[in-house]
């Protein structure tokens, strides 16, 4: 980062004098808030990042309150969770927020992602920031399924079991690695504690790190925009970016109103429809670990489901690892795969156009496939998608390069 | 005024009112998160009051029970320890129990309890909390009456648990709301019936 | 906009492919509506009385206190501790069964399950369904089937109530040689105390207790979601107003 030495615009006397002193507090809030430039044509696409944040301190906030009534043994863990929806003051409310603030996590998480497969946020100079990305979101799926865990339900139980057991199709050393992950024979209370303390403390502590060094990788090289233009090849005599503008107070501003819609839907959901339709809060958790029967019906909760639907399309229990393994993996590697000249889909081709429209709806009907048993057509249709979903991402080089794509211009297109 | 000044005064405005609008938002979040700090609805009926039968106490025993996870002694004075609580007044910190917080106003007379009889007090010692230990027999050499000493930092307490002075311990013995249900059954936790 | 758009659509798209598959839990027949109103604190009160004194006898409901029964359905203590409270002292106790549970799982093969989230994970119109469509069966050890739950371990402990019916199925036996079974419907056996809308009523109210002590917050949660999404409306007009006059020097 680098330093503003100048002493113009600091504080020259009183106590922000004393403090930037002695820490860099006007100099940071300079370089990452009043004179960070960003593009003036954000849209709607880009205010994920930020609700990103937002969903992360309320799971922190939640989290925290939930942790001093929560019991992490096998014994006490289901009846600590209704303690909580019951007898502790407000306990509900608390849970529910953290439930809905996990589903939504992913729903912004994801649509994060798509921003930046629609303006090759990823491309060169910001592979780097893609890439801590991709590592918060690995962080955030393991995050995610540690903590499912907890609640001590039906479906927290085996579905456990069977993400577990997945690992035990690694060659060689799969069973004694499952076995190191429970702590013991089976999925035990020995696995919830351990789970609990991965949950509460290692992961997000790993997202946490994760997430400063995504902000700061990002603040090094600028934002991207929906143009896919790089906003500091134009300067005004200042230096400053003709197309750009200060974080603080445009962006913020406008950030909060984009917040406050968030918590208007994350609210409803919250009041009115904590559970989902069984989306959110699956029915099969509101009974009790019963080691002896299985549900009916076993799927990961929905936002592993794209995933799993892939996993299961295919008939080998290691091969269908790798490439489980693989599809959460692969999008690591779009900086490389496209090769695109230009960023943004505004001015690609209509092959990669008609690409990520393919991709996304075999993206969410693979989802939906992941939560149907893996009975009659659904196979033969998960099989399918599960084809399109790779070539999506093998066949990129090819496709994107002898994509014809449009002229660029050199500033960014904004209709104030 | 200019345009831009108008325009200053209602952004500055605006700008106060979306804070104010915030800062309102943010309190209303909190309120239900402090509020699951307070006592639950298991620390609550977990903390109910706890009945305690005595007809099996013989004078000059004494119970030790648990009310709200906190000790309470309940000791059956003889007429002896009873005829013994006026003769040191002016050894004790407090002898009139006029600090109101360390007992309810029907334990504020010479015996610290309704019934002459029985004395219900915490053994919690005022001091920093350690359990005091009995000492019900007399030493006229040492000066003792007979009551109970504190393990920790050596406080001491007479018979109706009132602190002596030259101890650490700045208050007598707490007495808990109880009542007489019967004659033979006390409730601690309670002052009147509901 | 173009983009947003377009995911927009492409994202309705694919749910109402989901949407059209529904979140069905059941596995025979069709699930009657069980009608229940929480709004309705005369039923809720029946429920209760008809949950202890037909229910509570196998079945606990370990996370239910009587005093939060009494809170939300308008009973007094009194009232709670003469017509509800049977085998505990105080208020604050929670529900638990009469019978042992390890004696109730030798009995009768399996433990009776707390009830306390059954109509969460069930959800009401199984329970309603389930309660109403037991039916004679010889060669099971309690004399009775449930369509619901094939094989299931409960006695019809309300067939006072609602008398006997049997159950007739129809085999069909299709070209490639497989038998499925069909079930047509109910026939009264015999008569109980209640005719078929007074024994609906009767099983209505208890579901709608169930559906209560499944989550005994959720009317009022309701009610401050209104508040919550009304202050957060008037807090979004306000920082839109004021994001709309930052945004005023921007060309």
């Amino acid at each position: 980062m680098s330093r503003i030495e100048s002493e113009i615009g600091k504080p020259q006397g009183g106590l922000m004098k004393w403090i930037d002193d002695r820490f860099p507090f006007t100099e940071t809030m300079k370089y990452h808030l009043t004179e960070y430039y960003a593009a003036k044509s954000f849209n709607v696409w880009y205010v994920f990042g930020v609700l990103a944040m937002v969903v992360l301190v309320i799971q922190f906030l939640t989290g925290i309150f939930l942790t001093m009534n929560y019991k992490p043994a096998a014994a006490d863990a289901f009846a600590s969770v209704e303690y909580i929806m019951r007898d502790v003051e407000w306990g509900w409310l608390i849970r529910y927020m953290h439930s809905t603030g996990a589903s939504f996590f992913f729903i912004v998480v994801y649509l994060h992602m798509y921003r930046a497969m629609l303006y090759g946020s990823y491309k060169k100079p910001r592979e780097l920031i893609w890439i801590i990305g991709m590592l918060i979101f690995l962080a955030l799926m393991a995050e995610a399924f540690a903590g499912y865990l907890l609640p001590w339900g039906q479906m927290s139980y085996w579905g456990a079991q069977v993400i577990i057991s997945l690992f035990g199709a690694i060659p060689w050393v799969g069973d004694a690695l499952v076995e190191i992950i429970r702590g013991d024979y089976s999925i035990s209370d020995i696995t919830l504690n351990r789970f609990f303390a991965l949950h509460v403390i290692v992961l997000p502590l790993v997202l946490i790190c994760l997430i400063f060094v995504h902000i700061v990788a990002l603040h090094e090289v600028g934002s991207n925009n929906p143009d896919g233009i790089e906003i500091k090849e134009h300067k005004g005599a200042n230096g400053i970016p003709l197309d750009g503008i200060a974080f603080h107070p445009y962006h913020t501003s406008k950030d909060l109103v984009a917040i406050i819609v968030f918590l208007m839907i994350f609210c409803a959901v919250v009041f009115f429809a904590p559970e989902m339709g069984g989306y959110f809060l699956e029915h099969a958790n509101f009974e009790p670990a019963n080691m002896r029967a299985t549900p009916e019906h076993i799927a990961p909760v929905w936002y592993f489901t794209p995933f799993y639907a892939i996993l299961r399309a295919v008939p080998s229990k290691l091969l269908g690892f790798i490439l489980f393994g693989l599809s959460v993996v692969l999008p690591l590697f779009l900086p490389w795969l496209d090769r695109a000249r230009v960023k943004s889909i505004r001015y690609r081709g209509w092959i990669y156009k008609s690409a990520l429209t393919v991709f996304t709806i075999t993206f969410v009907v693979l989802g939906w496939l992941g939560t149907m048993p893996a009975e009659g057509v659904y196979v033969l249709a998960a099989r399918i998608l599960s084809v399109i979903y790779f070539a999506f991402f093998l066949l990129m080089p090819y496709y994107t390069a002898i994509d014809k794509t449009k002229p660029v211009p050199d500033r960014v297109v904004y209709h104030g | 005024m200019t345009e831009d000044d108008l325009d200053g005064n209602r952004r500055h405005f605006l700008a106060i009112a979306t804070a104010v609008t915030g800062a309102v938002g943010a309190g209303f979040v909190a309120v239900p998160f402090l509020s699951s700090l307070q006592p639950s609805a298991r620390a609550q009926a977990l903390g109910a009051p706890v009945e305690i039968p005595l007809g099996f106490l013989e004078p000059g025993e004494m119970i030790r029970v648990l009310w709200r996870g906190r000790l309470v002694f309940v000791l059956r004075r003889t007429e002896d320890m009873l005829g013994r609580l006026g003769d040191h007044d002016d050894s004790l910190k407090d002898p009139h129990s006029e600090n109101a917080e360390q007992q309810p106003g029907y334990a504020a007379n010479e015996t610290r309890s309704r019934k002459r009889e029985y004395l219900i007090v915490e053994g919690s010692c005022t001091h920093l909390g350690c359990a005091p230990i009995e000492d019900f027999d007399v030493r006229p050499a040492d000066g003792w009456d007979g009551g109970f000493r504190c393990p920790c930092h050596g406080s001491k307490f007479d018979l109706a648990g009132r602190v002596y002075t030259g101890v650490p311990a700045p208050t007598n013995l707490r007495v808990p709301p109880h009542r007489f249900v019967r004659d033979d059954l006390i409730l601690i936790g309670q002052d009147a019936a509901a | 906009m173009g983009n947003l758009r377009r995911f927009a659509s492409l994202l309705a798209l694919s749910a109402c492919l989901v949407a059209t598959t529904g979140h069905a839990s059941v596995d025979s027949g069709h699930l009657e509506d069980s009608g229940i109103d929480p709004g309705d604190i005369h039923s809720l009160q029946r429920g209760a009385r008809n949950f202890m004194n037909y229910c509570s006898g196998c079945h606990s409901a370990r996370y239910v206190r009587y005093n939060t029964i009494g809170k939300y359905l308008e009973l007094s203590e009194q009232q709670l501790i003469d017509s509800l409270m049977f085998n505990a002292e105080k208020t604050f106790e929670t529900i638990l069964a009469s019978m042992p549970t390890d004696d109730a799982a030798r009995w009768f093969g399996k433990a009776p399950p707390d009830l306390s989230l059954m109509s969460r994970s069930k959800g009401a119109d199984y329970i309603y369904n389930f309660l109403t469509k037991f039916y004679v069966a010889e060669d099971s050890a309690t004399g009775v089937n449930n369509l619901m739950l094939d094989g299931t371990s409960m006695p019809h402990v309300l067939w006072e109530l609602q008398g006997y019916q049997a159950a007739i199925f129809k085999t069909h036996e299709s070209e490639d040689g497989s038998v499925t079974t069909t079930f047509e419907g109910f026939e009264q056996i015999s008569a109980g105390l209640m005719n078929a809308e007074e024994y609906a009523g009767f099983v209505r109210d208890t579901v709608n207790f169930l559906a209560h002590i499944g989550e005994p917050i959720r009317s009022d949660r309701r009610k401050l979601g209104v508040w919550v999404l009304m202050f957060l409306f008037f807090f979004y007009i306000i920082a839109s107003m004021l994001k709309k006059q930052i945004w005023k020097d921007v060309n």
